[in-house]
């Protein structure tokens, strides 16, 4: 199974280099962009039959994927298709 | 006294903590390797130096906060023990959650390397014993990652308990914006821990203990360290 984490800095935390793609791209001809928030986006294949799968790697991704003082994360595709 | 400076795959501050620290009369400093699980009861206190741990991967010091030996950093330092983390070992402090806050991207977005000045905004903290309040350090700073960020009401904590201990200043004491190199909230440039006995600071003092280095400002962290522990005010091997 393949599972997606997307990670993202929260509202709070300073996104210098969002800023600079947004100001790119207002000066590339899409002046109605208004903010750009960059963050990562990590691709994991795991053992759907592994044990205890959802609560394991919610934990992981508090403690390794994300840092929960400046950074959001959401899992996609948890237990949907392959 | 015998400090122990740790070594990640990426450190490059080790070699700078050590020599450092075995300049200063009364200091043996000995490695230790991250691989290691031994106590570190034995030190006196503990180094977390600069560098790329692990690369700088996902986040500076998220990977490095799983060595084997941090467990035993982490009992020494809820233990009372004085623990340093400089740069990339105060990213590795915030991560693991001995200090409160995070490291983020520089506001510039470019790597900064420069000679500044810090002010000591605590004049008995454990790590600034020998300074009066208002102290100027000149130190050396030298990351990409050094944007200190923490929320409003922990930023409120670290000030109300007087746990912010250095912060970026002008050549003459004022903390402003032009002072601040990398966007730190409130010109932070160093912070301990609740209890006092963990700091973390961007700036090396381990490159600023010889004047032709440009300063030997350094030192004095270094010294009001082992002032603290010669005092019996943490605690010691």
């Amino acid at each position: 199974m393949k599972l997606k984490v997307v990670v993202t800095p929260k509202a709070a935390v300073l996104d210098p280099q969002g800023a600079a793609v947004r100001d790119a791209m207002q000066h590339l001809g899409m002046p109605e962009v208004s903010s750009v928030r960059i963050g990562k986006y990590l691709e994991i294949e795991v053992d759907e039959n592994a044990a205890d799968l959802e609560a394991r790697l919610h934990g992981l991704c508090r403690d390794l994927l994300s840092n929960p003082v400046i950074e959001d994360y959401e899992v996609q595709n948890l237990g949907a298709g392959k | 006294m015998k400090f122990a400076v740790i070594q990640f795959p990426g450190s490059n501050c080790d070699q700078d903590c050590l020599a450092a620290l075995n300049g200063i009369a009364g200091v043996g400093a000995e490695y230790v390797w991250h691989k290691e699980t031994m106590s570190l009861a034995g030190f006196d206190a503990i180094v977390l130096p600069g560098g790329f741990s692990y690369g700088d991967y996902l986040r500076c010091g998220a990977i490095a906060r799983f060595s084997p030996i941090m467990p035993s950093v982490v009992n020494e330092a809820q233990a009372g023990k004085l623990v340093i983390g400089i740069c990339n070992g105060f990213q590795i402090l915030c991560e693991i959650g001995l200090l409160p806050g995070a490291l983020v991207r520089n506001r510039s977005l470019h790597f900064v390397c420069e000679m500044l000045t810090t002010r000591v905004e605590v004049a008995d903290s454990f790590f600034t014993h020998g300074c009066a309040q208002g102290t100027l350090l000149r130190l050396p700073i030298a990351h990409g990652e050094g944007c200190f960020f923490a929320d409003d009401k922990t930023l409120r904590g670290l000030n109300a308990r007087k746990q912010v201990i250095l912060r970026y200043v002008t050549a003459d004491g004022r903390a402003e914006p032009s002072a601040n190199p990398n966007g730190s909230i409130e010109n932070i440039a160093g912070i301990c821990n609740r209890e006092g006995n963990v700091f973390g600071l961007m700036p090396h003092p381990d490159r600023a203990c010889e004047l032709r280095l440009g300063s030997a400002d350094g030192t004095t962290i270094f010294q009001s360290m082992m002032q603290t522990i010669a005092s019996g005010r943490a605690r010691a091997a």
